[in-house]
Formats: C-alpha cells, structure tokens, sequence
C-alpha cells in the first residue's frame, strides 16, 4: 500500500478550524485572564479563513484522501451554511455567556471543534469518515449543552443528549458494519455500485440502521423525543448553534448516504422518509401547539421543519438536494435569528422563557418586537419571508418527483404549525403587557447577528435568484 | 404610459416606509402623509382608467421584468377588465378609511403604516400576471389585516385575527398546491417551467388534472369570498376590526375571491368549472338566502352588515358560475357595487360607534331626529345595499338574476328571496336606529356629522348613485375582458345553446 496522499488543499477548512480551535484553547490555558472578546474575535478570524478556504475550493471540486473526502458542490455549499451558523453562535453567545458568568474560554474551541466535525460530516464520502465526523460534532456538542456547569437542567440536557447520542452513534455504526459485510466496502461511491446486487436482507438491514441513526441526529420523528428537552436545557446560543448546525450537517451526510451510496434502491427507501416525513411534519407541528415554552416551541417548530427537508429528500433528485441546501441556508438564519431574539430578551440573567413573559412586549419595543415577528413569519413561511421562497423550492421538487401527496401534507402542516408561532405574536403585540416587564437586553454583537439574520431573511425572500442558482449549482455530489 | 401599474403598486408601501421613520407622536402628520399617500395612488389609478382601452379584451399597461429566473416565475404585472375596476375601487376606499381612522390614538403610526402597506399587497394581487408573485401578495396580505384587527380591533379581536388569519392561509396553501402543479404543467406543454399567467392560460390540461386543481383554487377563493359553509370567519373578522380594517375586508377583501374565479378558476379550469356548476350554485344560493336570514336577527349592527355580504356576495357567485354574460357582467359590477356600499355601511356604523360606543340596536332609536344628516345618508346607503333602482346595488342584482334566469330559473326565483329578505332586514334595521320615539337619553345628544365625516363618506354616496344611473362606463369596459372568459369556459359545452344565453336582454 503506497503511503496515502493527503491532499491539503482540501482540507484545508478543516485544518483551519481545528487549528483555530487548538490555539484558542492554548491561549485560554497559558493566559486564563485574557479579554474573552479577544477569543471571540480569534473564533471569527478562523471561520473567516475556513470561509476563504472553503471560497477558493469552488472550482477545484475533486474527491481526495483515497476516496474518503469529498469536495463538490453540496460538501461546499453545506460547509458555507456550516460556518456562517458558527460565526453566528459567536455573535449572539458573546454577552450571553458573559451574562450567565458562564464565559469560560473552552467554550470556543469546542464551538470550532464541532464545526469542524460538521463540516468532515458534509464531505465524508466514506462511512467510516461519516461516522468519525459525527463524533468529532457530537462529543464537543456534548459538553456544550452541559456547559453551564451550575444549572441542572443543562446537566440533565447533556446527559440526556449524550445517552441518547451515544445510542443512535451505536445504530449508525451497526449500520455501517452490516453494509460493509453486505457490500465489502465502506466508501459512499463503492456502495453505491454494488448497492443492487448486495444481499438485500443485509442491505435492508443496514439502511433502516443508517436511517434510525440519521434521523436520531436531525430530530425526525420518531426519534425526535431526546429535541424538545436538549434544546430547552442547553445554554440557548448552544441551542441555535446545535438546531441550525447538527441538522444541516445531518442532512448534508443524510443525502449523501441515501441518494448517492443507497441511490440504487431508492424505491426501497423512498416509502420509508415518506412516513418518516410525514409523521414528522404531523408530530412536530401538533405537538408545538400545546407548548408553552419558548425554546420547546422552537424545539418542536425544528422537528417540523426537518420534516420539510425530508421532503426534499424523498424528492431523490437535483431538484430535491438543491432545494434542501436551499431550506437549510434559510432555517438556519431564520432559527438562529429566533433563538438570538430569546437571548435578547433577557436583559439581567433571566431569559423570557414562557411564552407569557412575551405578553405586551410590542407595546415597549416595537422594533425588537417587529425582529422577532419576522423570524416567526418566516418559520410559518409567509411570503415575501426567505422561509416561504424555502418551502416553495422544496415543495416544487417533490411536485417534480412526483410527491404530490407530501406536499399537500406539507401544506397542511404548514397552517398548522403557522398556529403557534402566531401564538407568540399574539402574546407580543395583542396581549397587555406586564406592568413590571424588564427592559431588554440587546447588545452590540447581538445586534449585530440580528441584523444579518433579518437581513438574509428579507433578502431571500424578495430576491431568492441568487441564492436557487447556488443551490442547483451545488447539488451535485461527485464521488 | 409606462410604469403607471409599478407606480400605483409601490407608492403606499414606500410611502409606509417613509412612515417608520416618523416621529411616533406627531398624530397629525402621520395622519397627513398617510392620506397624501393613499390619494397619490388614487391618483396614479386614475390614470390607468384613463389610459385604459375599453375595445381591449386583453391585459393592457403590462410591465414585465425578469424576477427569479430559476422557477420561471417574472415581475408581470398588467390590467385588464376585470382588474381595472378593482383597482379603482381599492385606491377609492384607501383615502376614505385613512379618514375614518382620523381618531386612532393607539399607536397610529404603526396603524397607518399597516394600512398603506395593505394596500400594495391588494393591488399586488389584482396586478400581478405571475402566478408566484400573485400568491406572494395574496398571502403578504394576510399580515397586515391580521394586526389591524388584532391590534386594533374590539373586544374579541385575537380571536377574530387568528381566525382569519389561519382560515385564510389554509386556503392559500392549498392554493399553493396547486400553483406549484400548474407550473410543471406549463413545463410538460411548454417546455420550460413558468408562472407567467398569459402562458399558463394557453395550455390545455387534462381534465382530471382539471378538477384537482380547480378544488385547491377553489379552497382559497371560496374561503375568501366567502362561500357558505365556509364564511365563519367572516362575522367574527369584520366585526371585530376596526372601521377601517371592516370597510377594506367587506369592500375589497372579499372580492379578491371573486377576482379569483374570474381570473384563475374559469379560464384555466373551464372544464372543471363547468363541472362544479351544480354544486357552487347551490352554496351560492344557500349563501344568499342564509345570509340574509341570520341579518334578519342580528342585534349587533356590525354583525348584520357582515352577514348582509355572505348573502351579497352570494349574487356574484352566482352571477360568475352562470357563465352568461349578463351574470358575469352582473357579477363583477356587484363586486364594486357591494364594495361601495358595504364600505359606506361600515363606515356609517363606526361613525355612530365614536359617537355612542355601542353597536347595539336596541340601544338606539329616533336617531332621525336627533342626526338628520347622518339618517339621510344611512338611508341611501341601506336602499343601495338592498337593490334599490337608480343605486348602485340595483344594477349588478338585477343583470345577475337575468342572467341566472337564462341558465335556470329556479336558481334566479331563490336569488331573488334574497333580495326581497335584504329589504326586510335593512329597513326593519333602520327602522329600529333611526326612527320612533328617542328613548335613551344618550340619544338626544348625538352630534350629526362633522366636516371629515361629510368628506368621507360623501364620495362614496356620490359613486353609489353613479353607478346607480350610469352603468355604462362601468359595464363596457368590463364587458371585453369578461367575454373572453364567458368563451373559453363554455367552448365546446355540450347542450347549451350559447345564442339562447347570449340573447337574453332580446330574446322572449
């Protein structure tokens, strides 16, 4: 065996990240007293250059490290989604942590460590890098979700998140092993050739593994129960780095495995997410109804939203991986720019968690409040919000593949889960409000990643051309 | 003229704009700039009406600019018959419910700013040529209205504007579907996928396809207008809006579905529209009739005026679905008609509201001579909204009983009841506000109309007898457009003597 290549330039994001992450955490061992913010702009500074990396690969696509690491369109585009929701859990962790005194310094590098495992994750084009990925993102997210040591319910989140983590980590693999005693290969290409004459038992097998596995990852139901409280108990710049991050690396990994490696049998597995995709969008938008709490509401709008991209996926086609990508650039901006208004809203520690500490608060600040009624509007897909130009590329696709059926399901999910999210702008604008309300919290970072968010969520939503062309562009796996 | 659609479209959200940066307690200037803004876009309407061409059955003032390439989907915007009356009647009630929101103390520069931009969004619908950007506005509708109603509105007013809201998007969803569908149909026929409606018109589909599609339009214009079983939304909404928000659901709002069928239903889906004959008929009728009951026992003079449109609306189903030009022409002229005089009644209702704080019959009575002004207009008004010749509501009931007549008579004998009931429940309303002793004390004192008011609603008495006397102008520009879709709905229908329809006006 000839000694491996290893192709540099291509990981090139990667090394950055992780490099990145290991001198942020050299500099906070060697000198515990430094500013935070010069942590937090060092964060920055590296996904800049990740981006730059990342930027400059888009016309050397090519398939590297002996067949394991791909760089093609989806592989770039996700890890651009990737890193912009990691410079955004900069933005809005900044003065949150510094307000829960939770500001410690290894909480950047393990931010960094986990986008460098997402974005392994979206061009692993091996099974066993696939699985070597999602632990790299999974143990850092761990200790994020527990990272406020002193609060039980961040505990009982990482705990649980670990547990039930660790299971599905068990399934992927199990998967894996049976598809490499079915198909003598790990490599996602190498699969995908053999995929038709494999032992279909076996092959069954290892695909309602992988399935039960992913699915864990990117909150579908039924394996969805572990969401609602990680994302209720976990620090909430953690939560929107986990709800916008794990779910499009998850599903980047997702397509890749199941249109490319299983693209072959598709009329196996297509049945399958479409109940998965429907019972997900059901469960998700229903179950929302009834929540009080905001970060659970989030929660479960999440679940309904992986249900949309399952959609997309059950499309199996072009059409169906680029409206993905596309509903992933969207829900990522959209979740983060909602969780980051939660943040906002806490101005001495106590973030406004129940839905009636909402109550009225359009009266005091109208321009906070105005911010959030756009990021709901856009998670109800209400044009000319980025979140309905998402829904209608995805829905387009399935319309193309045929999924008439799931789209209308889509549809009427749709006016369920715009419910409750209309519940919070009811409590915002139309409920009095309490008259010892705090003030709110804003501050120059959190603002800023509110801009950007609201921006992106207006600007796609007017003007999506750009950001379809990307998306056809890049949804194309090479490999 | 070029730009004119773009200019009267884009003039009351930019002016809304302009309206975020004002300072929040300068009441008057808000008020101001808002009412300059609505008259600007009445005015650039003016001139489409003037640059219109009545011979023209075909979309005329058309702008078309690329928008997102990738779904085939174009800036189209352009105008034709149907729209053009619409259109007018939209920059018409804008000026007269930002007059008759003049007393608004609770934050009414975000009120204003909600109005103006309402506006855009319904004259988006009415312009737009692309089926996306259609749904674009036809859902951004849908935001504004639901806070003008929640946050300005009366006692159950989140209830109304969730109800609405959720009643509506269902609809529009559906809608959606089925858009979505009608795209790859233009790309099997054409070629490429698009939205652009004068391509989509063109293409022939299958009539199975045909009814799918139908049913999803159907859920959102049915909604909207709205078609019993479907209207309960609408008692709750109107009521519970604030007079202007009533006077822009009941005058424009409902007529979106109207527009709807006209534009959309009847010449994409002519197969399944005449397939669905039968059925919206009978629920037009029903409509009609059950409207005009439940107004009959109304305590609440809003809530009469509300169910006074299910029934209203219910002569332009009819009218639409007879597929006779008299009842398309009725239909559509009624359409305007109920938006004038629906627009009056709420408005009337809300200045007595200021006034006495209650809508309750029971707590008026002899207002006649207390409000001399006031009960004169009210009456007009009222016999306008029952039909009376020489007023407005006379002309589009009656051209859409003889043309429901030509197709079938009992339908046009249950129509009519409905117009013998809206005397009945109109002047018996009237009797009980305005006429007998006074015998609250209240009463005694109520101011008659003030200045603003007289400007406010004496356009709209003014228009209610124009179309009242004159029709004309109003019918022959309608009248191109409408044959075009009277003939793509009925070719080739089999057993319908098109010459008996045509001829009703001459005929036996």
């Amino acid at each position: 065996m000839a000694t491996p290549i290893i192709a540099w330039r291509a990981i090139a994001p990667e090394l950055t990240l992780v490099g990145g992450g290991l001198l942020t955490l050299l500099i906070d061992a060697f000198r515990p007293r430094i500013r935070r913010d010069v942590l937090a702009a060092l964060t920055l500074a590296t996904v800049g250059l990740a981006s730059w990396f990342t930027f400059d690969l888009h016309d050397k696509r090519s398939v590297s490290m002996q067949g394991m690491f791909a760089v093609d369109g989806v592989a770039l585009f996700a890890k651009l989604i990737l890193l912009s929701t990691c410079a955004m859990a900069v933005l809005i962790s900044y003065h949150y942590l510094s307000r829960r005194r939770i500001h410690r310094g290894e909480y950047y590098p393990l931010l960094l460590f986990s986008t460098a495992g997402m974005t392994l994750l979206a061009a692993a084009n091996d099974l066993l890098l696939v699985f070597l990925a999602l632990e790299i993102l999974s143990l850092a997210l761990y200790v994020l979700a527990g990272f406020s040591r002193r609060d039980d319910a961040s505990q009982e989140s990482a705990m649980k998140y670990f547990l039930l983590g660790a299971f599905s980590s068990a399934f992927l693999l199990y998967g894996i092993a049976i598809m490499y005693g079915a198909t003598n290969t790990t490599s996602i290409s190498g699969i995908s050739a053999v995929a038709a004459q494999a032992n279909s038992r076996l092959m069954f097998t290892a695909m309602g593994l992988l399935a039960v596995g992913f699915c864990f990852k990117v909150a579908a139901v039924p394996f969805h129960m572990w969401t609602p409280d990680v994302y209720q108990g976990a620090p909430t710049s953690v939560t929107g780095f986990m709800a916008a991050g794990t779910k499009a690396a998850g599903f980047v990994a997702l397509l890749r495995v199941f249109l490319v490696a299983l693209g072959p049998l598709q009329w196996d597995w297509r049945p399958v997410l479409w109940i998965i995709a429907v019972l997900t969008m059901v469960v998700g938008s229903v179950i929302a109804l009834t929540q009080t709490d905001m970060k659970r509401l989030l929660a479960y709008s999440s679940i309904a939203h992986a249900g949309y991209v399952l959609v997309a996926v059950v499309a199996a086609s072009h059409e169906g991986t680029s409206a993905a990508l596309f509903y992933l650039v969207v829900y990522a901006f959209m979740t983060l720019g909602a969780f980051a208004m939660i943040i906002a809203s806490a101005p001495g520690g106590k973030e406004r968690l129940s839905l009636s500490d909402w109550q009225g608060i359009g009266q005091r600040h109208p321009v906070f409040a105005g911010a959030m009624t756009l990021f709901l509007l856009s998670l109800a897909g209400i044009p000319p919000t980025a979140g309905f130009m998402g829904k209608f590329f995805v829905f387009s696709a399935a319309v193309q593949s045929g999924e008439t059926g799931l789209v209308v399901v889509g549809v009427l999910t749709s006016a369920i889960a715009a419910f409750f999210y209309l519940r919070v702008i009811v409590a915002m604008w139309l409920q009095d409000p309490d008259p010892e309300a705090m003030p709110l919290g804003p501050t120059p970072a959190l603002v800023a990643g509110l801009a950007v968010a609201a921006a992106v969520v207006i600007v796609i939503g007017v003007w999506p051309q750009g950001l379809i062309q990307l998306a056809r562009n890049a949804g194309i796996f090479t490999g | 003229m070029n730009g004119l659609l773009s200019w009267t479209l884009w003039i009351p959200l930019g002016g809304a704009l302009v309206l975020a940066f004002a300072p929040p307690a300068k009441h008057a200037l808000i008020k101001g700039w808002a009412f300059l803004v609505s008259l600007g876009a009445l005015g650039t309407s003016l001139a489409i009406l003037a640059n219109f061409d009545k011979s023209n059955g075909g979309f005329q003032l058309v702008e078309k600019h690329t928008w997102i390439r990738a779904f085939g989907a174009s800036y189209h915007l352009g105008v034709d018959g149907i729209s053009l009356w619409l259109i007018v009647l939209t920059t018409f009630l804008f000026p007269i419910c930002v007059l008759a929101s003049w007393n608004i103390t609770k934050n009414p520069k975000m009120f204003f700013g909600l109005l103006l931009a309402l506006e855009t969004a319904i004259l988006g619908v009415f312009f737009s040529l692309d089926l996306l950007l259609f749904y674009v506005f036809w859902e951004a509708m849908l935001v504004p209205m639901y806070f003008l109603i929640g946050y300005w509105g009366y006692e159950r007013r989140v209830y109304a504007a969730v109800k609405f809201f959720l009643y509506t998007l269902l609809g529009g969803l559906l809608m959606l579907s089925g858009i979505v569908v009608l795209g790859f149909q233009a790309r099997t026929a054409v070629g490429h996928f698009t939205f652009d409606y004068t391509v989509i018109s063109h293409i022939a589909l299958s009539h199975d396809i045909q009814r799918w599609l139908f049913l999803a339009f159907f859920a959102a214009f049915a909604i909207k207008i709205p078609l019993f079983p479907l209207h309960t939304w609408l008692p709750d909404a109107h009521t519970e809006a604030p007079t202007a928000g009533s006077m822009i659901l009941a005058g424009v709002l409902l007529k979106l579905g109207g527009f709807g069928f006209l534009r959309y239903s009847l010449p994409l889906f002519p197969h399944a529209a005449r397939v669905a004959v039968p059925y919206v008929v009978t629920l037009a009728l029903i409509g009609i009739v059950y409207g005009a009951i439940v107004c009959a026992m109304q305590k609440d003079l809003k809530r009469l005026i509300a169910y006074s449109s299910i029934s209203h609306l219910g002569f332009v189903v009819l009218g639409i679905f007879v597929f006779t030009i008299q009842g398309l022409q009725g239909g559509t002229l009624q359409m305007v008609s109920h938006g004038v005089s629906s627009g009056a009644l709420f408005l009337l209702v809300g200045f007595l509201y200021d006034r006495r704080h209650t809508r309750q019959i029971d707590d008026f009575g002899g207002l006649a001579a207390t409000t001399p002004l006031y009960a004169g207009l009210f009456l007009i008004v009222a016999l306008s909204s029952l039909g009376l010749p020489g007023l407005n509501g006379f002309v589009g009931e009656f051209l859409v009983l003889v043309g429901s007549f030509a197709r079938n008579r009992a339908w046009a004998v249950i129509a009519a009841t409905g117009v013998i009931l809206a005397a009945l429940y109109l002047l018996w309303a009237y009797q009980r506000v305005f006429h007998g002793p006074v015998e609250i004390p209240e009463n005694k004192t109520v101011p008659d109309l003030n200045a603003r008011e007289r400007l406010a609603i004496l356009p709209l008495v003014a228009v209610i007898v124009l179309i009242g006397v004159w029709p004309k102008p109003f019918l022959e520009r309608m009248e191109p457009a409408l044959e075009r879709v009277r003939a793509r709905v009925v070719q080739n229908e089999p057993a319908q003597p098109a010459a008996a329809l045509t001829n009703v006006g001459t005929g036996p």
